[in-house]
């Protein structure tokens, strides 16, 4: 039961994301939905497959895997988080203390106050639009930093030692 | 009833654990950022669960809708799947520059190169 074929495993990848869409759809969170199924299943499985063909198709028969300290790790771990959620207020609880907070001022006054319907545009663009620019500078220097490793100055290194040029 | 309400983070824990498994055990360098992705699924899952409430619809503003889901959460995680892409396609990049150097992108030829040089 391994793939060892890593285009069936970025396209499956793929398909997680698109159910993780419908997922959101169902919790209400409709921006998300779209975000994701967009991004997540779109961009990132674009991204996967051209990295694909510049690597390889296919994982070796030879690897080996660490299935034992990973199976401890992620077992002990997950215990840990298990009972972390032991506290947490029921799921769709609407008393839980994470809607009481700022959430109703959003809902009440962004109609006045922005006059855009959706609450989550509103609050993205303006309540917390720092948050928005943060982002931007994030993917800005995600950008600089794919172009940093493998753009421009790939050719020339390529022909000198390969290795320790990439400082 | 305490089960029902706590069973959708233990399902969402189980499939974070998956996630960091395979981060863990998988040899093959795109497979390690595929569990990454699975790892930053179940992180937004968690936060729009928290979200979530019972009745409530999306929060969208109408006249004859009372209660809304809560906003913040989606607002972070719209603003979290954006970097995760960015992480990641730095990760694929790093992935390329790897296969450039090392001529593999299985983790243990590579340490296996390393540690004959």
């Amino acid at each position: 039961m391994r793939i060892r074929n890593l285009f069936s495993v970025v396209i499956l990848t793929g398909v997680f994301s698109l159910l993780g869409a419908a997922i959101y759809v169902i919790m209400d969170a409709v921006d998300v939905a779209f975000t994701e199924a967009a991004v997540g299943a779109g961009v990132s499985t674009v991204l996967m497959l051209g990295t694909l063909a510049l690597t390889t198709r296919e994982e070796k028969a030879s690897s080996s895997r660490r299935v034992l300290p990973a199976a401890l790790l992620s077992l002990v771990t997950g215990a840990i988080l298990i009972y972390g959620t032991l506290d947490m207020p029921d799921y769709g609880d609407g008393r839980a203390p994470i809607h009481l907070h700022v959430a109703p001022r959003y809902l009440n006054d962004s109609a006045q106050e922005i006059d855009i319907p959706n609450v989550v545009t509103s609050v993205l663009a303006s309540y917390r639009g720092y948050d928005t620019l943060g982002e931007t500078f994030v993917i800005f220097t995600a950008a600089m930093g794919v172009l940093a490793i493998i753009g421009r100055g790939r050719r020339r290194r390529k022909s000198g030692t390969t290795g320790e040029a990439d400082k | 009833m305490e089960f029902p309400g706590l069973l959708v983070y233990w399902i969402i824990v189980v499939l974070m654990m998956m996630g960091l498994y395979i981060v863990v055990a998988q040899n093959n360098l795109v497979k390690k950022i595929v569990g990454l992705n699975v790892f930053q699924v179940s992180v937004f899952l968690l936060y729009i669960t928290m979200g979530k409430i019972a009745e409530g619809t999306a929060p969208i503003l109408a006249d004859e809708i009372e209660i809304y889901s809560n906003p913040l959460p989606h607002v972070l995680i719209l603003t979290a799947i954006v970097v995760g892409v960015a992480t990641t396609s730095l990760g694929l990049a790093l992935v390329v520059r790897i296969h450039e150097a090392y001529g593999s992108i299985e983790d243990d030829e590579i340490l296996e190169q390393e540690s004959d040089a």
